[in-house]
């Protein structure tokens, strides 16, 4: 499934190769604006122009999800990781034992106290689990009683700009906002010069759009009306939706970018540096499209909406689309799909998710879990390891031949570093798949001598982690590139702070 | 295998760990170890597969582009070693003596191989051994690349102290693999070149035929020198002159030096530099499987070309009349082209810096050749002189980028 689900078909006629096309933006974002209308003219609404991304890899992997979802039965507990939001440092609102509503909060931004994290289901407060030097791991809540939290609602069509922003911080939807730079949560009084919402994902064994926003355009659309309203007087969202893909026509309420090609094409790292790139001083949000719909329905409704629709892939699992909502366990999500024995449980897809544990919930931001193999038997170099013939091998080099396989053809990876970690070798690997203007090698090794002024001069404020996952992919060195990009972006918050 | 593993766990290992007796040979096990089995390791945070491709894996298949140098660098060394003999002629180059070829060849050859892997290997274990980090694999290639660099009559002790010299001084005071910032195997070419002048000029470039010239077994026309030696000659002759006349015969058609015979590699020379078309066999194993850089490489050649056309188009001496075509396919320029050039550590690491790497290299290594007859083998030092100039421009190309991207923000301000 993955890597055909949007063909690259060169059909669309509005093939407008356009990269960098915003780069020499004049005025406070007067020529971003100007650029699109200019294009719009001649390219209706459900056409928008085409980004052609070059650089990347689809890894293609077996156990897609393909059908109609089907709902999972209510979970025994609603989970939530204050480590899924970078930097956060969480202050209990409840005490453990305490009885809450849906939409109760159960923990606030320490820095920040306007930002509230609320409770998904009516229940018991549990005892924060917690790691070294007491630090908060995961909140639990076990249903009872019921309950739901109600405020105010908004009109979609009339948003003020003040009330979206009290309601979402109020009403716990603000956690569902990220921001660029430094990918990490806004603060509560940021405003962005843009958001941006990538419509499709690319990554290995990843979902649709049609198939996460199933039945919830409406909602979907009032959240792109309610964001307009945070936005600059005349801003709207940026959608990158994939070239061909009809789930957004009449979607009116966000300019519309189409991209083709492969992986990381629907991430939003390379949608905002395509349309939009990002300059020192200037913050940029991005928001999943099943947040999008969450915060309409919210917003709308007057109370707390945390949906997701969530495919369960990978060789080792029974695929299947499962509606579902933020907090939900693993262990539930998993429940008869999986073979646990020898396997790994990723939340998230096999580039950029994490693995959780058992008793582990599902990442805030994250509509996918990946079950794959573990790879931990050593391989004998004759048969299985470097000098073996490799038909079983993977690679964006033509090292093994696998690469004289079908197009289509899928692998079962497992975990397997498939070597050891060496000094840096190999040149022009990462430029290969990282489809931005920017030199990876020497901004990580900017990174890696903590030279702050040339980490900013080699564009550190565009990216994020998830943006060179592909460049770790496919390293010779086996090197921990996600790790060094985090690690950078932390010593660029401290240089600010 | 199972088995195998279970006995270097349980039986061997032990030895070198904790207390055992061998563990300060901890390294050359762990080195060992891995090279028989790909660790169990799994990925631990960031991405949860791995591409198939290691270090290993890259080091083995740029060894594999060699191949063909090498076999027929080997069957040249016995090829010529007759021919200065008189024991066979041009006529018969493939057909005559054939395994008799491959057994000189190949008395040459395996000892340069042995002394510069073990000389290598040996250096890079103690290092790493000293400094606890595991063995790189970055000498498989260089180690493999020196011999083939090699003139066939060089003393092996040379090799051996040629090779510990471009270990410690190119590469391990650096920091070791991926931090050099020389190529190290030219640098022990260069170190003999300046080291032992005497002994790596002259008849060395054809097996035993210095004894073959003083017994008076000699075939005609053969002095043992290559085609850039005798090139090297015309420099400060006149165009028509008699030497020049006398060396340039021997590069028409039909002549030792001829276009034909400089593209197939039936020459004196290295070890394995005189084939065009095996350096050109292994260009494309590196570019297909995507190891090489297909723009160093192209670029190079492109460099060349350029050069040679310059030169041809200004004929200011006998040298510069030779056609670009014939120019490229001499001496060590097509190997140095594959398989020194494109070294990924000492080249330029930007795309657009490759291009410009590579061109330059190309253009340098024609121009010193024909300009400085003492420096005959221009692409060695034209090589160096980019590994040098390679950060360089790198730098450049990265402050274009910075400079987009200020730009950019200054028009945001405005």
């Amino acid at each position: 499934m993955s890597g055909q689900k949007y063909p690259a078909s060169n059909s669309t006629p509005p093939d407008v190769d356009n990269a960098k096309r915003l780069g020499h933006s004049t005025g406070e974002f007067g020529t971003l604006r100007s650029t699109f209308s200019a294009q719009n003219q001649h390219v209706t609404s459900d056409m928008p122009a085409t980004v052609k991304i070059r650089k990347g890899l689809d890894i293609r992997l077996k156990g897609g999800v393909q059908g109609a979802s089907h709902d999972l039965p209510a979970s025994d507990r609603f989970s939530i990781h204050p480590t899924d939001f970078h930097g956060l440092v969480p202050r209990m609102a409840v005490k453990a034992g305490a009885e809450v509503k849906a939409g109760d909060v159960l923990f606030t931004d320490k820095k920040n106290p306007e930002i509230k994290f609320v409770s998904g289901i009516a229940g018991t407060v549990q005892e924060p689990v917690r790691g070294e030097k007491r630090r908060i791991l995961r909140v639990d809540v076990v249903p009872s009683g019921s309950g739901v939290i109600s405020g105010a609602t908004i009109d979609p069509t009339q948003p003020d700009g003040d009330a979206v922003r009290a309601a979402m911080l109020s009403m716990g939807f603000w956690p569902m906002l990220q921001q660029r730079p430094f990918a990490v949560m806004p603060a509560s009084d940021s405003t962005p010069r843009d958001i941006f919402v990538s419509g499709f994902d690319t990554a290995p064994l990843a979902p649709s759009a049609a198939m996460v926003l199933e039945g919830r355009m409406d909602g979907f659309r009032a959240g792109l009306a309610y964001l307009n309203a945070l936005l600059p007087e005349g801003r709207k969202v940026q959608l990158g939706i994939a070239q061909g893909d009809t789930s957004f026509s009449g979607v009116t309420e966000a300019d519309m970018t189409s991209f083709s090609g492969p992986h990381p094409a629907g991430n939003v790292g390379v949608q905002i540096h395509e349309v939009g790139p990002m300059n020192k001083g200037e913050v940029v949000w991005t928001v999943g499209m099943q947040d999008v719909a969450n915060i309409g329905e919210g917003l709308m409704s007057g109370s707390y909406v945390g949906k997701r629709t969530v495919a369960l892939t990978g060789s080792r699992s029974q695929p299947a689309l499962l509606n579902t909502t933020i907090g939900v366990p693993l262990s539930s999500v998993i429940k008869d799909r999986v073979m646990t024995e020898g396997t790994r449980v990723i939340s998230g897809n096999v580039l950029t998710g994490t693995v959780r544990g058992d008793e582990g919930a599902l990442g805030f931001h994250d509509q996918q879990v990946t079950c794959i193999p573990e790879g931990d038997d050593p391989l004998f170099f004759l048969t299985k390891g470097w000098l073996g013939p490799g038909f079983d091998k993977f690679s964006a080099s033509r090292a093994f031949p696998t690469w004289l396989m079908p197009k289509g053809k899928e692998y079962d990876l497992n975990t397997n570093n498939n070597g050891e970690e060496r000094a840096f070798v190999v040149t022009g690997q990462y430029d290969a798949v990282f489809p931005f203007d920017i030199y990876p090698v020497q901004l990580l090794k900017s990174i890696m001598v903590g030279d702050i002024d040339r980490m900013e001069k080699l564009g550190i404020y565009e990216v994020a982690p998830e943006d060179f996952a592909l460049c770790e992919y496919v390293c010779t060195s086996k090197l921990a590139v996600q790790d060094i990009v985090r690690n950078g972006l932390d010593q660029m918050i401290e240089e600010f702070a | 295998m199972k088995a195998l593993h279970k006995l270097i766990e349980e039986r061997v290992k032990p030895n070198f760990t904790g207390d055992g007796k061998l563990k300060r040979f901890w390294v050359v096990f762990d080195a060992l170890e891995t090279f028989l089995f790909t660790p169990g390791h799994t990925t631990a945070k960031g991405v949860h597969v791995r591409d198939g491709i290691d270090l290993k894996r890259t080091m083995f298949l740029v060894i594999v582009a060699m191949i063909p140098a090498l076999l027929f660098g080997t069957w040249n060394i016995g090829h010529q070693y007759y021919l200065s003999l008189g024991d066979i002629t041009t006529a018969d180059p493939w057909t005559a003596m054939f395994l008799d070829k491959i057994i000189v060849g190949a008395i040459k050859v395996v000892p340069l191989i042995v002394v510069s892997y073990a000389t290598g290997l040996g250096i890079e274990f103690v290092i790493a051994g000293i400094n606890g980090h595991a063995i790189n694999e970055g000498f498989l290639v260089s180690g493999m690349l020196i011999p083939l660099i090699m003139p066939v009559d060089v003393p092996l002790w040379m090799v051996a102290v040629a090779t510990a010299f471009a270990v410690l001084i190119a590469k391990e005071v650096f920091g070791g693999t991926g931090m050099n910032i020389l190529n190290v195997a030219l640098t022990c070419r260069a170190f003999l070149f300046f080291a032992y002048p005497k002994q790596m000029s002259g008849e060395i470039w054809i097996h035993d035929v210095m004894a073959a010239k003083s017994g008076g077994l000699l075939a005609d026309g053969y002095t043992g020198a290559t085609a850039l030696g005798h090139l090297a000659n015309t420099v400060g002759q006149p165009v028509q002159g008699e030497v020049s006349n006398g060396v340039m015969s021997m590069f028409a058609d039909g002549g030792m030096f001829s276009l034909m015979n400089c593209f197939i590699g039936t020459i004196p020379g290295s070890v394995a530099e005189t084939s065009a078309l095996a350096a050109l066999v292994g260009a494309a194993i590196l570019i297909w499987t995507g190891i090489g850089s297909w723009r160093i490489i192209s670029s190079f050649i492109v460099g060349g070309l350029v050069m040679g056309a310059i030169f041809n188009l200004l004929s200011l001496n006998a040298y510069m009349t030779i056609g670009p075509v014939h120019q490229i396919v001499m001496g060590g320029f097509m190997f140095g082209a594959v398989f020194m050039a494109t070294d990924p550590v000492s080249a330029a690491q930007t795309s657009t810096g490759k291009w410009v790497y590579g061109f330059l290299g190309g253009l340098f290594s024609i121009m010193i050749r024909v300009f400085n007859p003492a420096y005959p083998e221009g692409v060695m030092m034209a090589i160096l002189f980019m590994n040098v100039m390679a950060p360089t421009i790198d730098h450049y190309v990265i402050e274009a980028n910075i400079r987009r991207r200020e730009k950019r923000l200054t028009a945001a301000v405005a």
